[in-house]
């Protein structure tokens, strides 16, 4: 049994933590406001650039570069395993992982080679353990405060500059796509070569599609059309993350300061019982003394 | 004149979305303007002012570097890289920009850097010659 300066202890630890996760969810909760409307206001330049490349696509015969058409291997993959700076966020770090995870073992069962570029060290943590030697290279985002597409850009060149090297077939994203507060949804997506939608998701274009004229010309296009497009969908996936984790670590924060809040409430009554029993022990010896007398 | 459908976007932001009468945009092999019911082309921008006239004398200007630009029936889309509304450019911070990038010029020591500046500063007269004054 313990005493009650033990309770009393054990109750102020836990209104101290209480106090912190409560201060974090609120954090997350500001910092989700400005992730979320910053991910909803990219949202229309990818959607934009999508349809402007499948109606390009639509248009290419015959493959097309290699960004677009692969360059006819499939036997490295790279892994763009995207996760969060820090923890604290409930399981949005280890969805991602697990999720990448499955795709190197069904991978490494047909015998494909792996390759990993991680965004973010919280991932790298998780995977460094079982896949150390596939790890090529770690991305900090420590310094990054707003998501800029600069920050995008950089690792987007960095993977086309692997691609154009020969270091790798096919080139894969994971990250967690951003659907709720309570839903995040990670997510595999491939990059290179690029998945283009097919044209009837697109918006419908009337009129006849052969008299589109390209400026300088089609292929000059396409080929800086196709790096771009990496770097605004590592830009997404960045963003689309950022929402994520801040509403992980919002519901998380918010189950944490209601289970401290539980459990205060249950030291409180062994606490409050144990007082009165011992209250009630010592009146029960001054009577039982007084009657011996 | 007739209204058509124009969209202006950056990675960051949606910056114009509307009907307009005409915009002019700066044009990989130079300017062009873009009226209702143009053919339709694809083409890459370089880094210059997109004049939007919205109707009864509105006019628009923005600075972009860079994107893409699509006529298509359904009206006229500009991707651009970066793109900031003319009004928002500090000029003082422009000049100083370009003070920087003569510099670099100058003290650049690969051909591929001393490029990347001019460049660089190219787009930043570019836009000092747009805001004028």
């Amino acid at each position: 049994m313990p005493s009650l300066k033990d309770l009393r202890n054990r109750i102020s630890s836990v209104k101290a933590t209480q106090k912190i996760t409560k201060a974090m969810q609120m954090v997350a909760a500001a910092k989700l406001r400005r992730a979320q409307s910053a991910a909803e206001a990219a949202r229309p330049y990818a959607e934009r650039m999508e349809s402007v490349l499948a109606n390009l696509a639509s248009s290419v015969t015959a493959g097309g570069p290699p960004l677009l058409a692969g360059n006819g291997k499939d036997d490295t993959h790279l892994l763009v395993v995207a996760t969060a700076e820090r923890g604290l966020c409930g399981a949005f770090n280890s969805s991602i992982v697990r999720l990448a995870r499955e795709h190197i073992a069904r991978l490494q069962d047909q015998g494909k080679t792996v390759k990993i570029l991680c965004v973010g060290k919280k991932g790298f943590e998780q995977l460094r353990r079982q896949y150390e030697r596939h790890i090529i290279e770690v991305i900090e985002l420590r310094g990054v405060k707003q998501m800029g597409f600069d920050t995008a850009d950089e690792i987007g060149k960095k993977i086309i500059r692997m691609f154009e090297e020969g270091d790798f077939d096919v080139a894969t994203l994971f990250f967690s796509r951003f659907k709720s507060v309570i839903a995040q949804i990670p997510t595999a997506q491939q990059l290179i070569p690029a998945q283009i939608p097919s044209n009837e998701n697109a918006a419908p274009v009337e009129g006849p599609q052969a008299s589109y004229e390209y400026e300088p010309g089609q292929d000059e296009i396409l080929s800086t059309l196709l790096p771009r497009n990496i770097s605004v969908q590592v830009f997404r996936a960045l963003l689309e993350n950022a929402a994520s984790e801040q509403g992980a670590r919002m519901s998380a924060m918010d189950n944490a300061t209601r289970n401290a809040g539980d459990m205060i409430k249950k030291q409180t009554t062994i606490y409050n019982r144990s007082r009165q029993a011992m209250i009630t022990k010592e009146l029960i010896e001054i009577i039982s003394g007084a009657e011996a007398l | 004149m007739a209204a058509f459908h124009f969209e202006l976007v950056s990675p960051e932001k949606h910056l114009f979305s509307g009907e307009v009468e005409s915009v002019v945009a700066p044009g990989a092999d130079g300017q062009f303007t873009v009226l209702k019911d143009h053919a339709p082309v694809m083409t890459t921008l370089k880094a210059g002012v997109v004049t939007v006239s919205g109707g009864e004398g509105k006019v628009e200007k923005l600075f972009v570097r860079g994107g893409f630009a699509d006529v298509n029936a359904s009206g006229f889309t500009i991707l651009a890289e970066q793109a900031i509304p003319l009004s928002e450019i500090d000029v003082a911070k422009v000049d100083a920009d370009i003070r920087n990038a003569r510099e670099d010029i100058s003290d650049a020591k690969s051909d591929d850097a001393r490029l990347a500046a001019s460049d660089k500063l190219a787009q930043l007269q570019e836009l000092r010659a747009a805001i004028g004054g």
